[in-house]
């Protein structure tokens, strides 16, 4: 790959970078390693499993504004055990985070209101507790993060978030 | 072929066409020194004292002859004093296989006895890393190993390899090709991109009214040198290189302004300041290259080729970014370059380069009972010829050596560079000589550096090597003086160094040892040395409290640099004119 310029520093947004990686022991703390060392900063970096048992798919979202993502690709490339790395932000995409948010419940009329808000977010309420209900909410991230914003002013006692995954689309 | 796993490393060395090991052996690694029993008419090991300076040797021993070198050792302490040469085969970019015991596979994680998480350890310091756990996985290993160390850009790979993988037996049939679902030497280049670029690149260099090569070690990686010295003599444009980059072109070149960087000539630094394109061939703009980022080479346009996508951009942004080898990408662009010379350009540096003698220390009348260190360096060339292979450590000597020595001969000077490791210079000579053998090879180090390796004085009187050790010896750690002498107000902290008699510690060695103090004296026991046929150490006593000069302060700009006190005997002969007042 040639870079005639790099334009990272200019480009505010965050990048999202998509690598496969060898499905090995101690290939996560490479990348961990690396990011580390190069003083990279990363805002999430989701890892699973693919179609392929020895392959295996890391979605990383950089704050290009911090970072220079390109150097975050070419240095991701070197390492022996990364298959291939690919900058997705500009392609159009499918990007995806799953988030468990616990709120707290002080009566049924909260209740019901929270299952509203549920709904009006196209999320669904995964337990129900005596103080408290637990929602699965998918999308961006802009999606979970308006949710955890409505839902605060009930209380909310635990949250957790996977991070980004993306897919091109077609 | 039933074998072990001991004699699959072996076979595995013999078929890669290493034949000297440097290493330490030990309770994890036995059973792989056991089976070298039985390999010794084919590979040679050379039992070093330290097993840093093992690692140090295969580095030099790669940049002596381009192969792979290699160095062994045993788990926990004898891996955990590999680092340091590792980190420095990263740094330098050598091609090295390191090769440790580990403990057994079922004790992994249980804090035995010299257990090391090695790979953990050497995880940041390497190119790559790999644990053995189970023999059918070693013949693979062992031949992904040397490849990964060898191409695209080198560096160095260790191979951790449990003791158990070591005593099991397997059917063995030698890897023959390497296949790695990762892993590919240069980054794949778009096929569009190519054409493009070079075609950029030509109209940059083309149009240039003052522009100027960066040359970087890249160039010998790559066995680039004819290639580049065609471009050079082609684009008629001035050529400055990087510490490790001497050697690229021979320093008589009338294009070769030699050394840039921190205590690079006053005028190269200029140049570069100055200049309206860059064309930067296999180096990696460190910042003792560049100083200040913010203001370097403020007008110029970029262009940058190099092995490593990643070192593109990386400090200074590329107009134009190839990513490819030296020779490579030489190939397709000097046919492409319009044949030139840039007289303007020349004599634009060589006004600023007049100046340059007088404030030389080598134009002053120097008093005839004191030495410096640049005296040494330029008396070394002189009955040399410049026809010997310099091994040197880090600091003040290293730098004059680079000031005070013409380098004519290809790959002549082997150096630590981007670590900059104290003890460099002897295990260095050791690996240089096993490297060329029928080479004059000298390691030059400092009183500090020196000390750091000095058992290795064992090894050389072992190993029966003939190499020429010379010792600058300032009672200081010169070059941290030096800082703390212009940033810290003089203020010395833990510099001053008491030294052992090195004369007669070379005696302990059963070695030659001799001192200089004069310049005569220096220039009589230098000849002695190269006359005497075996190892030679010699003590040179130079002046105690002497700068390199001219040199750019870390964090300032090329313009703003230190320049040598004008010298000549004008200002009355004596030496102070090598101290910057501050």
């Amino acid at each position: 790959m040639l870079i005639d310029r790099i334009e990272a520093q200019k480009n505010p947004t965050r990048h999202t970078l998509v690598a496969l990686v060898e499905n090995k022991p101690g290939v996560l703390n490479r990348v961990a390693s690396l990011m580390r060392r190069r003083n990279f900063n990363i805002d999430s970096l989701a890892v699973g499993t693919t179609e392929d048992p020895n392959v295996s798919r890391m979605t990383i979202v950089i704050d290009a504004s911090k970072t220079n993502a390109a150097l975050v690709e070419r240095n991701l490339y070197k390492l022996v055990n990364v298959i291939d790395v690919q900058d997705v932000t500009n392609q159009p995409t499918v990007m995806r985070e799953l988030a468990l948010i616990k709120v707290r419940v002080a009566d049924a009329t909260h209740r019901g209101e929270i299952k509203q808000i549920a709904d009006m977010f196209q999320s669904r309420v995964v337990d129900v507790a005596k103080e408290s209900v637990m929602l699965e909410v998918t999308g961006e991230e802009t999606k979970v993060d308006s949710i955890i914003h409505v839902l605060q002013d009930y209380g909310i006692i635990e949250v957790v978030r996977t991070g980004r995954i993306a897919m091109t689309r077609g | 072929m039933k074998l072990t796993g001991a004699q699959i490393i072996w076979e595995t060395l013999i078929q890669q066409g290493s034949t000297t090991v440097f290493g330490y052996p030990g309770g994890a690694i036995l059973p792989t020194y056991d089976a070298l029993v039985d390999y010794q008419d084919r590979i040679h090991h050379v039992l070093v004292r330290h097993e840093e300076n093992a690692a140090l040797a295969a580095d030099s021993y790669f940049r002596a002859t381009g192969k792979v070198g290699v160095c062994m050792a045993t788990s926990g302490p004898g891996a955990t004093n590999l680092v340091t040469g590792l980190a420095n085969a990263m740094m330098d970019s050598s091609a090295i296989v390191a090769i440790t015991g580990q403990v057994a596979s079922h004790l992994v994680g249980s804090d035995a006895f010299q257990e090391t998480d090695v790979t953990g350890v050497t995880l940041p310091v390497t190119k790559h890393n790999y644990l053995v756990t189970d023999i059918n996985e070693l013949a693979h290993v062992m031949a992904e190993a040397f490849y990964v160390a060898r191409s695209g850009r080198p560096g160095p790979v260790l191979v951790d390899i449990c003791k158990d993988v070591q005593q099991k037996m397997i059917e063995y049939t030698p890897i023959t090709s390497v296949q790695m679902r990762g892993y590919r030497a240069i980054k794949p280049q778009g096929k569009q991109d190519m054409p493009r670029l070079l075609t950029n690149a030509k109209t940059l260099i083309d149009n240039a009214r003052k522009p100027i090569i960066l040359a970087g070690q890249g160039i010998k990686h790559g066995n680039a040198h004819e290639e580049f010295r065609e471009f050079v003599d082609k684009s008629g444009i001035p050529v400055t290189t990087t510490l490790l980059g001497i050697g690229v072109l021979s320093e008589d070149h009338p294009l070769n302004l030699r050394m840039m960087g921190m205590h690079g000539e006053a005028y190269v630094n200029q140049a570069i300041a100055s200049a309206d394109v860059l064309i930067a061939l296999g180096m990696r703009f460190d910042d003792r290259v560049t100083g200040n980022l913010k203001t370097y080479a403020k007008n110029a346009r970029v262009i940058h080729v190099d092995i490593d996508a990643a070192e593109i951009g990386k400090n200074v942004p590329a107009e134009v970014g190839i990513v490819g080898s030296v020779k490579d990408v030489l190939r397709e662009l000097t046919p492409m370059i319009e044949d030139r010379t840039h007289p303007a350009w020349m004599e634009q540096i060589n006004e600023r380069r007049a100046d340059t003698k007088a404030h030389d220390v080598m134009s002053a009348e120097l008093p005839e009972d004191m030495l410096l260190a640049p005296q040494v360096m330029r008396a070394i060339w002189e009955a040399t010829g410049g026809q010997c292979t310099i091994c040197t450590d880090v600091g003040q000597h290293q730098m004059w050596e680079t000031q005070y020595f013409q380098h004519t001969r290809k790959n002549q000077l082997i150096t630590s560079g981007g670590l900059g490791t104290m003890g460099f210079a002897l295990p260095a000579a050791i690996g240089a000589k096993f490297g060329r053998p029928e080479d004059e090879v000298w390691a030059i180090g400092g009183d500090g550096g020196s000390q750091m390796s000095l058992p290795e004085l064992a090894t050389v009187m072992q190993e029966g090597l003939n190499i020429k050790i010379a010792i600058i010896n300032n009672n200081f750690l010169g070059m941290v003086r030096q800082w703390q002498e212009l940033m810290h107000n003089r203020r010395y902290s833990s510099v001053e160094m008491w030294t052992p008699d090195f004369v007669k510690v070379a005696q302990a060695y059963g070695m030659c040892g001799m001192r200089a103090t004069t310049l005569q004296e220096a220039r009589e026991v230098i000849q002695r040395a190269r006359e005497h046929d075996g190892p030679v150490l010699i003590e040179f006593v130079v002046e105690k409290e002497t700068n390199v000069f001219p040199m750019i302060q870390p964090g300032k700009s090329l313009n703003e640099m230190t320049r040598r006190p004008v010298q000549p005997a004008a200002l009355g002969g004596g030496f102070d004119f090598m101290k910057e007042k501050a």
